[in-house]
């Protein structure tokens, strides 16, 4: 079962090293949206460090909600997903592999590039290790739940725009702890321990769930 | 004597029963409603002072935003009962409930906001029960943006259904996020009941004007179902036969 | 061994395609499914893959139903549809073998490399699948039939896009694995020879449903 699970993973990878413009599309519209904001609000540095947590985190939301529809997409289209669901291994083991590859290629890559957005908006060094942390955290989660979504909407007419609104709210937990954490470290006080369990619950619950849940779409979605 | 239940979970069979209902579920929900704020408008005491009349719109407001809660709910359990016995009927019962539910979610909404102007001055406050209202709405919509986005309606039903009980597995933890967006005043600042200390007289008239509620929801589900039980079966017999008795 | 199919009655959206489908497959045998468009094959082949649930009826492998051993009887069952479930970005080889691995049957590189040359695709291993031509990507795909050794092939137009040569080929593939105790299914209008075992033919338009047909005037 784990050899299953670590062949789908490195089947993905490479397929996406192969295509690499694709991760990095992802990861300048993150930066894109990231540095358009100062130019909306104003320069004022008070402002921005205020407004740093929530414009990450929604700048992240809508970076992952980018690459979703084409999870599932090119398996659909070639044929490959029929062949996996007609597999002896359990379904959802193979879906949490392409979910750990779309965390791998288009989360990993935000965590790691947060520390531009830290510069950007003038945020100290603490901060932007709670952003990382937070940001480490959370990404999971928005594959994961994102994922049912992208399996809901399979081959729909506006698929990308439709996971939008399905996905979305679900993802106003991460957005509302996430964010909070970040703006918890900027003060002298602040303690960001309820967050981060809070989100690691949230993280544990869609781990559990999300995995099945996405399966039975998929058999729904191919029927 | 034993009813048969199953009987009636067929589509066939459901429609003139649920004919019959209609009518019986408007009678309840005019006479329950009515009574409801009539007590609620007129035989309650002004608990503010005079002037502050405006804050009987809980009664409309309160008994929505119950219903656009309890009909999410009714919509995951038909598609529940849906996915697990594969009836056709109780995903018709649960794309039916959908409207209902938005519309209710939408009356809470916008009774709230009214509200928010009167005494706060403010269209929209960032008060945790709107923007719970606010949510449940999106999710409404998604629900039935999903629901139109198929064509085949087995896929839709049961899509929507995995849909749904996604989003109700989801919803307490975007409660708790809204209800307490900082963990760390959590602790302390309890939310505390918004029934404390309210007269029973006013709790009375809100749970009959929510019962009233309730009787309309079944009234429009029952009516929409049937529209919809109609445009599914068009090319069965049953309703070719229907059709002729009634020219 | 066998594939039992009774009172098989299958919808697709409103539209009723066949109903009170009985028959039986044991090995050595080879099934054709037959039938105008739209009489329902492609929907027949899906839910006898276990991806489609059917309205009425059962189909029993081993006389057990499917839907309730879906992981035992899919470890028996090979299927191959219209789409060829191959990545332009990885080579023959890195296709075939995740395929071939996917169907949890292990094999070594030698085995893999072997079939690619006996199905014609010897030089053009390590090549992106993107640069073949059509007819050597469906190669790339039935190369797994001369890997596996599941006892169940169900094949959705299998000659689509090969040339003469391939044609040829894949009867010879087909016709051993019946011969040699296996069974098959498989939608095509092309004969496949066989020395041994027995061949059916199933003409679905023979169970299309008349009731759902309504004539409006």
């Amino acid at each position: 079962m784990f050899k299953t699970f670590l062949m789908i993973l490195k089947r993905d990878l490479k397929l996406a090293l192969r295509r690499r413009s694709e991760i990095f599309t992802v990861l300048f519209f993150f930066i894109i949206v990231v540095s358009l904001f100062p130019l909306g609000v104003g320069y004022d540095e008070k402002t921005l460090q205020r407004i740093a947590p929530g414009v990450a985190w929604i700048a992240a939301l809508l970076a992952s909600m980018l690459a979703l529809e084409r999870l599932f997409l090119s398996d659909y289209a070639d044929g490959t997903l029929e062949q996996m669901l007609l597999t002896p291994q359990p379904l959802s083991i193979l879906v949490l592999a392409k979910m750990t590859a779309h965390w791998l290629l288009t989360g990993l890559p935000l965590v790691l590039v947060a520390p531009v957005v830290g510069i950007l908006y003038h945020l100290e060094a603490k901060t932007v290790g709670t952003m990382m942390f937070m940001l480490l955290l959370g990404t999971p989660i928005l594959s994961m739940i994102g994922a049912i979504g992208a399996a809901l909407t399979l081959g729909l007419r506006g698929g990308g725009v439709l996971i939008s609104l399905l996905i979305l709210p679900l993802y106003i937990p991460v957005l509302v702890y996430g964010s909070g954490a970040i703006s918890e470290s900027t003060l002298q006080s602040g303690n960001i321990e309820p967050h981060v369990l809070l989100l690691s619950a949230f993280l544990l619950l869609s781990l559990i769930f999300s995995p099945w849940a996405t399966a039975s779409a998929l058999k729904i979605s191919l029927e | 004597m034993s009813f048969n239940w199953f009987k009636y979970s067929a589509p066939m069979n459901f429609y003139p029963l649920a004919g019959k209902l209609v009518p019986i579920f408007w009678l309840l929900a005019l006479t329950l409603t009515g009574f409801g704020l009539y007590w609620g408008f007129f035989q309650t005491p002004d608990v503010l002072s005079e002037q502050k009349q405006y804050y009987r719109i809980i009664f409309v407001h309160v008994a929505a935003s119950w219903m656009g809660m309890w009909l999410y709910a009714m919509m995951v359990f038909w598609g529940l009962v849906g996915l697990v016995f594969n009836t056709k009927l109780s995903f018709m019962m649960a794309k039916a409930t959908s409207v209902t539910g938005a519309f209710m979610a939408t009356i809470a909404l916008v009774s709230g906001a009214v509200w928010g102007k009167v005494s706060w001055g403010t269209w929209w406050d960032w008060d945790p029960r709107l923007t719970m209202s606010l949510i449940l709405l999106f999710l409404y919509i998604g629900y039935m943006a999903l629901q139109s986005a198929i064509d085949d309606p087995r896929r839709a039903d049961k899509a929507s259904a995995v849909l749904a009980l996604v989003g109700l597995a989801i919803v307490p933890v975007i409660y708790y996020s809204v209800n307490c967006p900082n963990p760390n005043e959590c602790a302390s600042l309890h939310q505390e009941s918004s029934f404390k200390g309210v007269e029973s007289n006013i709790l009375l008239s809100m749970l009959v004007t929510a019962l009233g509620f309730w009787m309309y929801s079944f009234a429009v589900i029952l009516m929409r179902v049937r529209n919809v039980i109609l445009a599914r079966e068009i090319n069965t017999k049953w309703v070719s036969e229907l059709s002729d008795t009634n020219q | 061994m066998s594939l039992t199919v009774a009172n098989l009655q299958c919808t697709r959206g409103d539209r009723q395609l066949f109903s009170g489908l009985n028959f039986q497959l044991k090995p050595k045998q080879l099934l054709f499914l037959e039938g105008q468009n739209g009489s329902g094959k492609t929907t027949l082949i899906r839910t006898l893959c276990g991806l489609f649930v059917a309205d009425e009826g059962d189909i029993l492998w081993q006389d057990q139903p499917i839907q309730e051993h879906l992981e035992a009887y899919r470890k028996e069952l090979f299927y191959l549809g219209h789409l060829n479930a191959i990545k332009g970005d990885l080579t023959a080889l890195e296709n075939l073998r995740f395929n071939h691995a996917m169907s949890g049957q292990n094999c070594r590189d030698d085995d893999l490399l072997n079939a690619l040359e006996r199905i014609g695709l010897y030089g053009y291993e390590d090549f992106p699948t993107r640069q073949l031509s059509q007819g050597q990507k469906r190669r790339v795909a039935l190369a797994r039939l001369l890997l596996n050794k599941s006892p169940l092939w169900i094949l959705d137009e299998p000659f689509v896009a090969l040339d003469v040569a391939a044609v040829e080929l894949l009867q010879s593939i087909i016709s051993k694995h019946v011969e040699a105790g296996g069974m098959a299914i498989l939608t095509t209008h092309q004969a496949v020879p066989l020395t041994q075992g027995e061949v059916q033919h199933l003409n679905l338009d023979q169970y299309a449903s008349q009731a759902g047909t309504l004539s409006y005037v």
